[in-house]
């Protein structure tokens, strides 16, 4: 084949892996630098090789405390916005009644509002009522915003799950709550999963929002910030790195798991 | 039903009378459901989401300081006032976001077809490398930039040596011979930090596109980029519009990019919004820019919605 021809062919490919670079090249910088010892505060010349940091993650002031508060954060926002999510999309999905569009309307418009604009508005309104901002008003925050992302979700594939799978159950004199946890659950758990991973990524993430509600905790976001106008400690970049690596294997050993069971079933 | 009018009626069968009560409980227990489902989510919604935006629309109107507090005092004046000191802000934020959210396009979209189309066995190794970054902070991915385009860095230096940088100097995207503290690198930033969110709709949309509907163009002679411009990129548009309103409206509101990659001739709405919130506490000012920052997304939103003709996203 000429390689013009090959080309012409091939060039949406070429392009789309320039695309993937794009979006790769600052995790790898973020790796690399987890492995530099940075001359003075500030992580973003490279000096020379060093472990020091993965040897000692929890070596700077606040840091891991920060990261606790996340993590923690993060999975109890996750358990509350996949919980209330799922029951909404339910609704939603499987019922015609009073109010639908309304609501339809309601879970749209968070993912429609520019962060800055929820997290000012809320914190006004926690700063009159005088309560008191901190871990709380923070976790009420990043449920109110990952909510709406877990009802799409579920939702979408409650929607395009076959009725007719329940109906067989119930001919088959299976109990309404038999049918609800042996067949819709398990047919569900898919667009759940995919909320609650969607809920945890940005939870754990958000800084925007969580600035404007958290008060005087810091979280990692909050740490990350304010470390990058005193100077980033390397520490940083070996829980990026982290993060990023148990991310991927956890949702390729998430999906090597799903395709065995197809297999298998 | 019809064809038991025809027949004649058995004469004993007794009239059909109201449906017993364990049915009638039944169909209003079913009427009940949907909203013992939903009251738990909407309620957090109505009291976390709408409530606060009702109060900040009152907080925008009041006036007083941090001693005495705020009284509502329709002082529509701090709307006028906050426009006129910061309308370049606004004019930045929305061409920023605007510029990035076509670039995401261009570069997320041949990404997104790669994977739907000619990725094969690689397309779940593809997409997992697409939400990944999700994972490490944004944060720490957007010092990573500060990195990769700083000043004597090999970036920076290889564009200097191309004469790029004089070129896009001339245009004024950047200045002198650095990319960092120019408009170029916040956009830069923008549009890296938001390419997932153009990525992932793209891809759910084209992966629905059947595949023979390629061949049959093919098969009428349709060149390869006829039938994409006739075939497939229509049927992708509820992804792309999906994937443009999700880089559109956070980049707007970002403020991230432009203060950690751009100067201070690079801040965009969210910086205003944020240094008045958490360092002037001057309230009114910063619910009256988030109330018009919301209202000008919102109608472009709405304008662009009607424009591109689908409504299936809400």
């Amino acid at each position: 084949m000429r390689p013009t021809r090959w080309l012409r062919r091939n060039l949406v490919v070429i392009a789309g892996v320039l695309a993937l670079i794009y979006l790769m090249v600052p995790n790898l910088v973020v790796l690399a630098f987890s492995f530099n010892k940075p001359k003075g505060r500030f992580n973003y010349t490279w000096n020379h090789f060093s472990t020091d940091a993965w040897q000692h993650p929890c070596g700077v002031a606040g840091m891991c405390g920060s990261l606790t508060l996340s993590l923690k954060i993060a999975v109890y926002a996750t358990i509350g916005a996949t919980v209330l999510g799922t029951m909404t999309a339910f609704a939603l999905a499987r019922y015609r009644f009073r109010g639908r569009a309304a609501t339809n309307m309601l879970i749209f418009l968070p993912m429609a509002m520019p962060e800055v604009v929820m997290g000012a508005s809320l914190g006004t309104l926690f700063l009159n009522m005088r309560i008191r901002f901190g871990f709380w008003t923070i976790l009420i925050a990043h449920i109110m915003f990952c909510l709406s992302f877990v009802v799409t979700a579920v939702k979408a594939r409650v929607m395009s799950m076959d009725p007719r799978l329940e109906q067989a159950a119930q001919d088959l004199y299976a109990t309404p709550a038999q049918t609800f946890y042996r067949i819709t659950l398990p047919l569900a758990a898919p667009g759940i999963a995919a909320g609650a991973l969607l809920s945890f990524a940005l939870s754990f993430d958000d800084y925007i929002i969580t600035s404007f509600n958290a008060g005087n905790s810091v979280t990692f976001p909050m740490f990350v910030w304010g470390s990058a106008q005193r100077g980033t400690p390397v520490q940083v970049n070996v829980i990026g790195t982290a993060m990023f690596v148990l991310a991927v294997v956890l949702v390729l050993a998430g999906q090597l798991a799903g395709g065995r069971r197809r297999a298998r079933g | 039903m019809t064809a038991a009018a025809t027949e004649p009626a058995p004469p004993a069968l007794p009239a059909p009378a109201a449906p017993p009560p364990a049915l009638r409980r039944a169909a209003a227990r079913r009427r009940r459901t949907p909203y013992l489902l939903l009251i738990a989510g909407v309620a957090w919604l109505l009291v976390f989401f709408v409530a606060p935006m009702i109060y900040q629309a009152s907080t925008s109107v009041q006036t007083g300081d941090l001693e005495d507090g705020f009284k509502v005092t329709w002082h529509f004046a701090t709307y006028w006032d906050a426009l006129t000191a910061y309308w370049p802000h606004f004019v930045r934020s929305l061409v920023y976001s605007g510029i990035a959210t076509a670039l995401c396009l261009l570069i997320g979209y041949p990404l997104a077809y790669t994977i739907a189309f000619r990725a094969g066995r690689w397309r779940n190794v593809v997409l997992v490398l697409v939400i990944a970054p999700f994972f490490t902070s944004f944060l720490i991915r957007t010092l990573a930039w500060e990195t990769i385009l700083a000043d004597q860095g090999p970036v920076v230096s290889f564009l200097n040596d191309i004469h790029l940088l004089d070129a896009t100097s001339w245009l004024g995207v950047t200045q002198g011979h650095r990319v960092l503290a120019t408009p170029l690198a916040v956009v830069c930033g923008l549009t890296y930090n938001f390419l997932p969110f153009m990525i992932l709709p793209l891809y759910t949309s084209l992966e629905r596109v059947d595949g023979r509907l390629h061949e049959a163009a093919g098969d009428l002679y349709a060149t390869p980029f006829t039938t994409f411009r006739k075939v497939t990129f229509p049927l992708s548009m509820p992804g792309v519009v999906a994937g443009t309103l999700l880089t559109f409206i956070p980049a707007a509101g970002d403020y991230i990019n432009a203060e950690l990659l751009g100067s201070t001739n690079q801040q965009m709405i969210g910086n205003v919004i944020e240094s008045q919130f958490l360092r002037v506490l001057d309230y009114p000012t910063a619910a009256a820019l988030s109330f018009i920052l919301m209202a000008a997304i919102l109608l472009i939103v709405s304008l662009y919605i009607r424009r591109a003709g689908t409504e299936e996203l809400v």
